[in-house]
């Protein structure tokens, strides 16, 4: 009834457009370096960075659009931006 | 108040979910993720027209996990007066309950068009908080200068540099007597988390001047977003303080300042401002980063916070 | 049944705070301009001596004013906020805004006619500026209808299948600040009258997108789907002043004087009441007088229905459309007859502007000459300005 309105009422439902069209090159975590510091995910504009059940970092490709800040703000240098 | 010491602090809710249609590396987002996830619930989301809203909300789709609105550009403060006296009065009666209210506008919808408004809300005493992200112009309909636009800034309506410095909108804000303003940037995480915090603890109206690197208006790799917010606050061309009830304090003491010239070589909008003819723009910019630096001292010392 | 009537001496402003007082408003964003001011003083008496539990927001501009009614509006809250001239037409672009959104606002429209030049006094141009945002918008002829209007408006405003804005019109100074006797309603009255619904708004709990952006591919259907709502709205409309608790000779979407004569005269606003007093008075026969109250949605149907007898209609009009084929009220009527397949000769008169009251000679002057017309077959479209002094110009 209110479709007039463009009011929409599935909260987060952009969630079903992928991204991972837009990139040209991948970020890659080495996890040996990685020390979970979260920098990474504090930084990523899309959020396209989570942390799994068992606390590793992971980069979620659907939504990453290759942008780099992850790789370039990492303390430890683990994630390195590789070509696609 | 919670205080926000670690990342692991932040992470839980997002308030705006992946999958938006902003730019790469864009600086806006990195904001409005970190202040959405400081933020306390229950609250309520207002943004004018600009990049965030349009990135966001095309319908059917919305990037929203929380209550937004948009209604036109130059009344998001209106909107959000209009709301909180609603709650308050609702909530009063039995048949509503009151929110936190932020309001999230870039700076073409605070600095002019919805400047009007935002005074009105400041002095009007709502309870809000009024965030600007301010990629420094009109970026959503192309890059057009704003008055956030910083001197000898190249834009496609000021192409061979703004001949006019920035608007001091926090000093505005802060001369409504609101008892709270404050600058921050996403490279300072832990700093603009607990101020948002703080300001959502206020019984009044607060404004933050958020800065938000663009990497596309800015003309800068989108992986050095952070890196130019970083730049902004060394070279003391963005000073991080807070005037809390009138009362200064300065929350990033840059004792020895980068050159300004870092700042402007590594984003080609400054390229007409680094010109050998355009020496004494370049030196006035140097002047108002000075100036308003010093000012800033000036005020700390006179007017310290407690 | 006969009731004993409580009676008030109001104006046309003075009615419609009381009545705004009695509707339990939640919020009301307020501010000045004549002839409206009225409205937001008594309005800010009545919360501030808390005969009325209501937040008073004095707003900084009238686009900030119905902004804010917006918000409160998506917050849940019963909102109200008044207008005129300049005013209304600063809120323009948000009135289209309130609409598109289904925001149950109502607000009173004190209408006074639009600078260049400034002029302060009464005429319809404001809200004519205003016809296609997309609002419901009923015309009131005295302080008792403004008062009857605003309480039916919440309750229009408010119904789910309706879910829009009503503007509430009166006549800037011969109804905004004239006293009449006002009959009104007792407070449980109007509360039974208006219970609470329940509609989709802000709220942690549940949270929802207001004010997506549409791409062409939905724009069109969005805007469509909203007209086809005015439109079912003019029903509800009907279900609204019947379900009314007072007779108030229960004037739905106009009231028709004197039916099926040679000539109608159709009119909105106060000018309606000098017709019917003019007519009266001087004994003026074959002449039906069509008070229109619902201008929009237009009643198409009603209105050829009341005039399909007459071999002239006489619109009156309140506003200039410049530069237009015809004015406002009359390019409505003359678009339902013509869809009516109906050719009968249409007199628009514009009169009114800035202020100048139609007189009974005027009227009666007019009339006279529409009905020698008539009586020698001549009737033929026409335009004429009423009271305009050709010699001045």
């Amino acid at each position: 009834m209110l479709k007039t309105a463009g009011i929409i009422f599935e909260p987060g439902n952009m969630a079903s457009q992928l991204r991972s069209g837009w990139r040209s090159q991948k970020p890659v975590i080495d996890q040996s370096k990685c020390t979970k510091c979260l920098i990474c995910w504090v930084y990523c504009p899309e959020p396209a960075i989570y942390k799994t059940p068992s606390g590793l970092i992971e980069i979620n490709y659907d939504y990453c659009k290759g942008c780099g800040i992850c790789a370039e703000e990492c303390p430890r240098k683990a994630i390195t931006m590789v070509s696609e | 108040m919670m205080q926000v010491t670690k990342l692991e602090d932040l992470y839980g809710r997002e308030g705006i979910s992946p999958g938006h249609s902003a730019c790469a590396g864009c600086g806006m987002m990195v904001s409005v993720r970190q202040i959405l996830l400081a933020a306390e619930p229950p609250y309520i989301v207002v943004s004018p027209t600009g990049c965030l809203e349009i990135v966001s909300s095309p319908y059917p789709y919305t990037a929203w996990k929380v209550p937004w609105v948009h209604v036109a550009f130059e009344n998001a403060a209106a909107v959000a007066s209009g709301i909180e006296a609603a709650l308050k009065v609702l909530e009063r009666k039995g048949l509503g309950k009151r929110h936190n209210i932020i309001v999230l506008g870039g700076d073409g919808g605070t600095f002019d068009i919805g400047f009007q408004a935002l005074s009105g809300a400041l002095e009007r005493g709502h309870r809000l908080l009024y965030i600007c992200y301010d990629n420094e112009a009109y970026m959503n309909t192309g890059i057009q200068r704003s008055a956030a636009t910083p001197l000898g800034a190249s834009t496609t309506t000021s192409p061979i540099g703004k001949l006019e410095p920035k608007k001091d909108i926090v000093s505005i804000a802060a001369a409504h007597g609101i008892p709270y303003a404050a600058t921050a940037s996403p490279h300072l995480w832990r700093d603009l988390a607990n101020k948002v915090r703080k300001a959502l603890s206020y019984d009044g109206p607060s404004f933050m001047h958020v800065l938000a690197p663009c990497p596309r208006g800015w003309y800068f790799d989108s992986n050095q977003t952070i890196k130019m917010a970083k730049l902004a606050v060394e070279t003391r061309i963005f000073p991080i303080y807070e005037i809390e009830e009138g009362r200064y304090r300065i929350n990033v003491m840059v004792s020895k300042p980068r050159p300004i010239e870092d700042y402007l070589k590594a984003q080609r909008r400054f390229v007409y401002l680094l010109r050998p003819e355009n020496a004494h723009l370049l030196e006035r910019f140097k002047k108002l980063v000075e100036d308003r630096w010093n000012h800033l001292l000036k005020m700390a010392e006179a007017f310290p916070a407690k | 049944m006969l009731k004993q009537e409580q009676f008030r001496l109001l104006s046309g402003d003075e009615a419609i705070a009381y009545s705004v007082k009695q509707c339990d408003v939640d919020l009301i964003a307020a501010y000045p301009i004549t002839p409206q001011t009225i409205i937001v003083e008594r309005l800010s008496e009545y919360v501030a001596r808390k005969e009325m539990d209501a937040e008073y927001v004095a707003v900084e501009s009238e686009h900030s004013a119905l902004s804010a009614c917006i918000g409160g509006s998506l917050a849940g809250a019963r909102v109200f906020t008044s207008t005129a001239s300049q005013g209304l037409a600063l809120m323009h672009e948000v009135m289209y805004i309130a609409a598109g959104l289904r925001c149950p606002i109502v607000m009173a429209v004190v209408n006074r006619a639009l600078s260049a030049p400034l002029n302060i006094h009464g005429d319809h141009s404001d809200m004519m500026g205003s016809r296609d945002c997309g609002w419901i918008q009923i015309f009131c002829e005295n302080a008792q209808e403004a008062y009857d209007r605003v309480i039916q408006a919440y309750r229009l405003a408010e119904d789910p299948e309706v879910l829009l804005p009503v503007a509430v019109n009166i006549d800037g100074f011969v109804v905004s600040h004239c006293y009449e006797p006002v009959a009104t309603l007792e407070d449980a009255e109007v509360r039974a009258y208006l219970p609470r619904r329940d509609r989709p708004k802000l709220d942690y709990e549940m949270p929802i997108t207001f004010g997506s952006y549409a791409l062409p591919n939905t724009y069109f259907e969005s805007k469509v789907e909203q007209t086809k709502v005015l439109e079912k709205a003019g029903e509800v409309f009907e279900k609204v002043y019947r379900e009314y608790p007072a007779d108030r000779g229960r004037i739905g979407k106009m009231k028709v004087d004197w039916k099926g004569e040679k000539i109608s005269v159709i009119c909105m606003g106060s000018t309606s009441g000098t017709i019917r007093h003019t007519i009266r008075h001087l004994n003026i026969n074959g002449v039906s007088l069509i008070s229109l109250r619902l201008f929009s949605p237009f009643p198409r149907k009603e209105i050829v229905d009341a005039v399909s007898d007459s071999e002239a209609v006489v619109v009156m009009d309140r506003a200039l459309s410049p530069g237009a084929a015809s004015p406002p009220l009359a390019s409505n009527v003359k678009a339902s007859l013509y869809d009516a397949g109906l050719r009968i000769p249409v007199i628009s008169v514009v009169h009114g502007l800035g202020g100048r009251e139609a007189t009974m000679s005027m009227i009666s002057g007019m009339l006279r000459e529409v009905k020698e017309e008539v009586s020698r077959g001549q009737a033929r479209n026409r335009y004429l300005y009423l009271g305009l002094r050709e010699d001045a110009l």
